[in-house]
Parts: structure tokens; C-alpha cells; sequence
């Protein structure tokens, strides 16, 4: 995802003035506040944040429609058995290896996959494992980006020339190459790292390789803003009053990347949800049978040619979820940075 | 200049050793995956996995398999471990492919962002505008492989306006090339276009505002020359850089995606199947050339800013 570069802030400038709504400079209210009342004006991004918590709640509710709906589980098989659609008994699978298509009815809402597992419920389960990946791997991308930037822009020097190096290498890598490489590896063996063990399928494998492939893109714009940050005067200040590196750190530069981290959060949800679903297409992320909407589409695409609406719903479900971040995400970034341009309407 | 130009070389050299040390790395720690089993295949004996593993050099120290199998890479006999075929010849067979798909994709989003960028820009905040700023984030939120199958399904398979797979080589037939290339392009642009657009369309309205095209105005230019020859024209500079750092990306792995759905068999399907075979040397090699596409690119996209631009400084 492109970044918008950091634009200043000029006075005279008719432009700016020009753009500048009067109703934004009200005295006494500070950036966040101001910030929100800006999102809060924002309809369209208030609105695709309300489909966001909507989808989220609905992969929250999986185990209800799955007890009390759909009556099965996401891992079980219906192969030999019959349903009965608009009065007329079907085959769930045909004799010919066809699964049924939607069936709008409790059982079967979206109709069966190759194996007669209940499409609908493996969704919402699927929804659950890579709403959980993609939201994990940005909070530890945010966190290791956090300590790798602020330490970097900080300490300047031998550190900084360190980190800086293994960035570039993580960064030189194509991404998706990097996913597959360490993906393929970490699900046959595992991660072993002294006495913490995770098992080759544990939902955590995915989560890491992702957060890894995009601390790059995180921690370098904040590595640049720690750099300006610690000449502040305010750094200066609090170096003067006897404070240590460390407390320099969390209390006088941490808040001020805050803002920063806000705006990168929701977009980095949604590239880390695409990248979920295009490792495990690959087979290197999450590991079938576990459902999740990158499995469930490359399940879908191999028989697409049968059953088209096994590729279809995953997708479009992806395709809502990670455009609903994005719409948010820009409307936060304009909250924060009014200069901008890059808008849905007002 | 001169030691400018040194300095980025020998760093990047520096980062393709390091590139090369984390790959073969990644695939030495894993457990399971001891290439004298592959070799030796269902049937084998002890002894001939003995015999594999001095005649392969598994036997070995880690750090002398490696300089072993780099010195291969570089002298261009890697082998195999799965199937004993010769890697180089391998890609070089695929480097077609995926060179017709990226650069044919490149061409299209670029053409394509700039005329929409351009033209939400010019219609900023109309209905043409949001429609086409809503679209461009529904392209970008599209995963390629998602859309490159239902475009190959629907397309190409039940309504066959376009084939349905395939690669038809440019030399024996252009026509049919781009024919059989239209619907992976499309799939693979979709995203770009999104990204560029909105980039392009932000870059134009804040060039819009600068003096020299009030000056431009002032002097009488048409409305359409304006925009063309000074609007445009410098609001296509990030772009370009973005273009050129996008397009190595593309050959070294998102290519991946949209070979694999469109059966291209290109490189990146070929690293995707090495991959899931855990056969090391080609892609190590895969990962060697596609690393040494976008470090280069990042390197002379360096130089030539330095060059271009006194402003920045040379560090």
C-alpha cells in the first residue's frame, strides 16, 4: 500500500488556507479530539466501519448458527446424506462428486464443498481464523516495528546501522516469496525457540511469518519520525530534568507515534488479511482442514469449474472485509491529516 | 558521484550475500526435510542414502553445502534436488513468460491509472469522481488470485470470449500472445490501478495550486495543455519511481499468484512448486535473481534521483 508522503504545513499558502474548514480550528480541543470529530463527519468511512464490526460479529457468532442453525461443525462430513430443498430430497454431494449450491435454508445456507461440509459454517469459523490472523499479525507488526523504529531513531549510530540493514534484507525479499519460503518451512517443523514450542499448525506460524514480511514497511516511517522527534525541545527538556533513555522513550516520544500507529492499524489489518488468504491459496499459511477464507478459496478454486459458488461467497466475504478496513482506514488517515486528498467524498 | 555510485554497489552486493545466507538458512533448519529421502526415492537402502549423501555433499558442513551450492548458482549447473533438471535452463524457458505478463501488466495499469487519475482529478469531489475513488478501492481490496480464477472460469472457460489458460510465445504469434495474456494482465493491474490512481489523482490536485501553472494560465495556454504538459507532468515523477520499484516486485513474486491461477508457468509457479517441494536450489536461485531485480532497481532508481535531482544529498 502507497503512503501518502508527510506534507508540510505552510503558511500563506492560499491552498491550504482555502481548505482549511474554519470548523477545525475551535480553540481548546486537542488533535484527538479533533481527529475524531473529523471521522465522525466522515459518513461513508463511519458507515464501511459499521460493516467492518458488523462482519466481526457475525465470525464471533459462528458456534450459534453452527448449533442451532446449521447443526454440524466446520470439520464434519455429509457426504452420503440427503437434504430435503423446496419439498424435493437432494444429495448434498451428487453421485458424480457435485456438492449442492445454496440452498437458503438453515442447513446448507451456502450449500456443501467437494467433502459435504456446510459452506456457511466453515465461513464464519474461516472468518474467525483470519479476522484473528490478520489483526494479530498487525499487532505485532505494530509492536516490533514500535521497539525495532524507536530504538533505531533513538540511539542513532551502530544501532540504528544494524536494524537498519536487517530491514533491508526483510525488505529486498519479495513478500510473498519471503510468506511462502518461511511458511512452507514452519508448518513441517514447527518453531522451536528455546522453551517456547508452537506446533506446526498452530494459528500463531501465519501470524508471525506475516507481522515479519511487513515490519519493513512500518518501522522505517518510524524510525525517520523518532529521528526528528528526539531534537524536539521537549526531548531536550526532559534530558535536562535528569530522565534516562528509556523513560525518554515511553513517555516523551511513545505518545507522539501514536497517531501514526492509529492510521497504519486498519490498513495493516487488511493487507495482512490478503496476505493470509493468498499464502494459504498457496498452501504455506493456514493448514487445511482448519477453515479460513484463504483455504476455503483455494479449496473453492480448484473445483471452480463445478461448484462456482465455493469461489464466489469466500471471496466476496474477503473482498468486504478488507474493503471496509480500507474505506475506514483512509477516513482515519484524513482525520488525522486533513491535507490529504485522498477521499471518499465528504 | 563517483563514490556515491560505489558505496550503493557494494551495498548491495553486501544485502544479496545476506538474501542469499537467510534463504538457504530457512531451508536448512527445517527438520523432515533431508533432500537424500528425495533423491534416493521410495525404494531406497541405507546404503544408497550414504552413497547420495557424499556424492550430493550432505555430509558436509552446513557452511560448505552452502558455498558449494552458491558456487553452482553462480557458475549456473544447479540441479534439482526433486527432479534433476537443470535449473537455469528451467527458468530460463520461464523468463518469457513472466517477463510478457509483467511488463504487459505494467504498461496497462500505468496507462489506465493515469487516465483515471487524471480524470477523478480534474472531477474532484463530482459523482464521476467518488464512483471511480470507490471502485479503485474495491480493486485494491481484491485479492488477484480470487479474481484471476473467476476471470478464467467466466472468461475464459464458460463463456469463452477469451482463452481459458495458456501461453502462446510472442514470436510465433503477437496477436495471439496478447490474446492469450489479456484476462492474467487484467487480473494482475486491477490492484495498481487502484494504488496509482489515487496516488496520481492526490499528486494533480496538489501540483494544481503551484504558481508556475497560474502561470501557465496566465499566459494564455489552453485548458488541455495546461494540464497535459505541466499538471501532468510533474505530478508523474513519484509515480515513475513507484513503477519502476513495483515492477521488480512483480517479476520477483506477485507474479506468483497470477501464474499460478492462470497456469502460466512462469517463474514465480515455478518458485511456488519449488517451494512446496522444499527443493532447495531453484529456489534459491529464484529468490537470487528476484532479490537482485529489486535491489538493483532500488539502487539505479537511487543513483538516477541522485543524478537528476541536485537537492538530494549524496549519502
Amino acid at each position: 500500500m502507497a503512503t501518502e508522503p508527510a506534507t508540510e504545513f505552510e503558511f500563506g499558502d492560499p491552498a491550504v488556507l482555502a481548505a482549511h474548514d474554519p470548523r477545525d480550528s475551535v480553540a481548546g480541543l486537542g488533535p484527538w479530539r479533533l481527529a475524531l470529530r473529523r471521522l465522525r463527519r466522515n459518513r461513508v468511512a463511519l458507515a464501511f466501519g459499521g460493516l467492518f464490526v458488523l462482519i466481526v460479529a457475525v465470525c464471533l457468532a459462528a458456534p450459534l448458527w453452527a448449533d442451532h442453525v446449521a447443526h454440524t461443525d466446520p470439520f464434519q462430513n455429509h457426504l452420503t446424506e440427503t437434504i430435503v430443498v423446496d419439498g424435493q430430497p437432494q444429495d448434498v454431494v451428487a453421485p458424480d462428486g457435485v456438492p449442492i449450491g445454496p440452498t437458503w435454508q438453515g442447513r446448507f445456507f451456502l450449500g456443501a464443498d467437494g467433502n459435504g461440509r456446510d459452506i456457511a459454517v466453515r465461513l464464519l469459523y474461516g472468518g474467525r481464523t483470519s479476522l484473528l490472523i490478520g489483526a494479530g499479525a498487525a499487532l505485532v507488526t505494530i509492536l516490533m516495528s514500535i521497539v525495532v523504529g524507536t530504538l533505531a531513531g533513538y540511539f542513532r549510530g551502530w544501532v540504528d546501522t544494524v536494524i537498519s540493514r536487517v530491514l533491508d534484507i526483510i525488505w529486498a525479499f519479495p513478500p510473498l516469496l519471503l510468506g511462502i519460503a518461511l511458511g512452507t518451512a514452519l508448518s513441517l517443523g514447527g518453531l522451536k525457540v528455546g522453551p517456547i514450542e508452537i506446533q506446526g499448525d498452530s494459528r500463531l506460524i501465519p501470524i508471525l511469518i506475516i507481522a515479519l514480511v511487513y515490519v519493513p514497511y512500518m518501522a522505517r516511517p518510524l524510525r525517520g519520525q523518532v529521528l526528528a522527534l528526539r531534537e524536539k525541545e521537549f526531548v531536550e527538556a526532559a534530558r535536562a530534568q535528569g530522565a534516562g533513555p528509556a523513560q525518554i522513550m515511553f513517555s516523551e516520544i511513545l505518545p507522539n507515534l501514536a497517531s501514526t500507529i492509529v492510521v497504519f492499524f486498519p490498513l495493516m489489518v487488511a493487507n495482512a488479511i490478503i496476505l493470509e488468504a493468498a499464502l494459504s491459496f498457496l498452501g504455506a499459511g493456514v493448514r487445511p482442514p482448519n477453515p479460513s477464507w484463504g483455504t476455503i478459496l483455494g479449496e473453492g478454486i480448484e473445483r471452480i469449474v463445478t461448484a462456482p459458488h465455493q469461489t464466489i461467497v469466500p471471496g466476496l466475504m474477503l473482498v468486504l472485509t478488507v474493503l471496509s478496513l480500507n474505506v475506514f482506514g483512509d477516513g482515519v488517515r484524513d482525520a488525522f491529516d486533513p491535507r490529504a486528498k485522498v477521499r471518499l467524498g465528504r | 558521484m563517483a563514490r556515491f555510485v560505489v558505496r550503493r554497489l557494494l551495498a548491495m552486493i553486501a544485502v544479496l550475500f545476506a538474501i542469499s545466507v537467510v534463504t538457504f538458512a530457512i531451508f536448512n533448519v527445517i527438520p523432515n526435510s533431508d533432500p537424500a529421502q528425495r533423491l534416493a526415492g521410495r525404494n531406497q537402502t541405507p546404503g544408497q542414502l550414504e552413497a547420495i549423501r557424499r556424492q550430493w555433499g550432505f555430509d558436509q558442513p552446513v557452511y560448505v553445502q552452502y558455498f558449494r551450492t552458491m558456487e553452482k548458482i553462480l557458475t549456473g549447473d544447479v540441479v534439482s534436488y526433486s527432479n534433476q533438471i537443470d535449473v537455469d535452463r528451467e527458468i530460463l524457458q520461464d523468463i518469457p513468460r513472466t517477463f510478457s505478463l509483467a511488463i504487459g501488466a505494467a504498461i496497462m495499469w500505468m496507462s489506465f491509472a493515469v487516465a483515471i487519475g487524471l480524470y477523478t482529478a480534474v472531477k474532484a469531489g463530482r459523482l464521476a469522481d467518488r464512483v471511480l475513488t470507490v471502485l479503485a478501492l474495491v480493486g485494491i481490496s481484491m485479492p488477484v488470485f480470487w479474481v484471476g480464477a473467476l476471470m478464467n472460469y467466466y472468461l475464459g472457460f464458460k463463456w469463452k470470449i477469451f482463452p481459458n489458460g495458456g501461453y502462446v510465445p510472442l514470436t510465433q504469434d503477437p496477436l495471439d500472445w496478447a490474446y492469450h495474456l489479456i484476462l492474467p494482465w487484467t487480473a494482475l493491474s486491477l490492484l495498481f490501478i487502484g494504488v496509482y490512481s489515487r496516488v496520481l489523482r492526490s499528486n494533480v490536485l496538489d501540483t494544481i495550486n503551484d504558481d508556475y501553472v497560474r502561470t501557465a494560465r496566465a499566459k494564455g495556454l489552453s485548458e488541455r495543455r495546461v494540464m497535459l504538459r505541466h499538471v501532468l507532468r510533474n505530478s508523474l515523477i513519484p509515480i515513475v519511481t513507484l513503477w519502476g520499484l513495483d515492477f521488480a516486485a512483480v517479476i520477483g513474486g506477485g507474479a506468483i499468484l497470477t501464474e499460478t491461477v492462470f497456469d502460466l508457468q512462469g517463474v514465480g509457479q515455478y518458485a511456488a512448486e519449488s517451494v512446496s517441494q522444499l527443493d532447495i536450489p531453484p529456489v534459491l536461485t529464484i529468490v537470487m535473481f528476484a532479490a537482485f531485480f529489486v535491489v538493483a532497481l532500488n539502487t539505479i532508481v537511487d543513483i538516477l534521483y541522485a543524478a537528476l535531482d541536485p537537492r538530494i544529498r549524496l549519502t
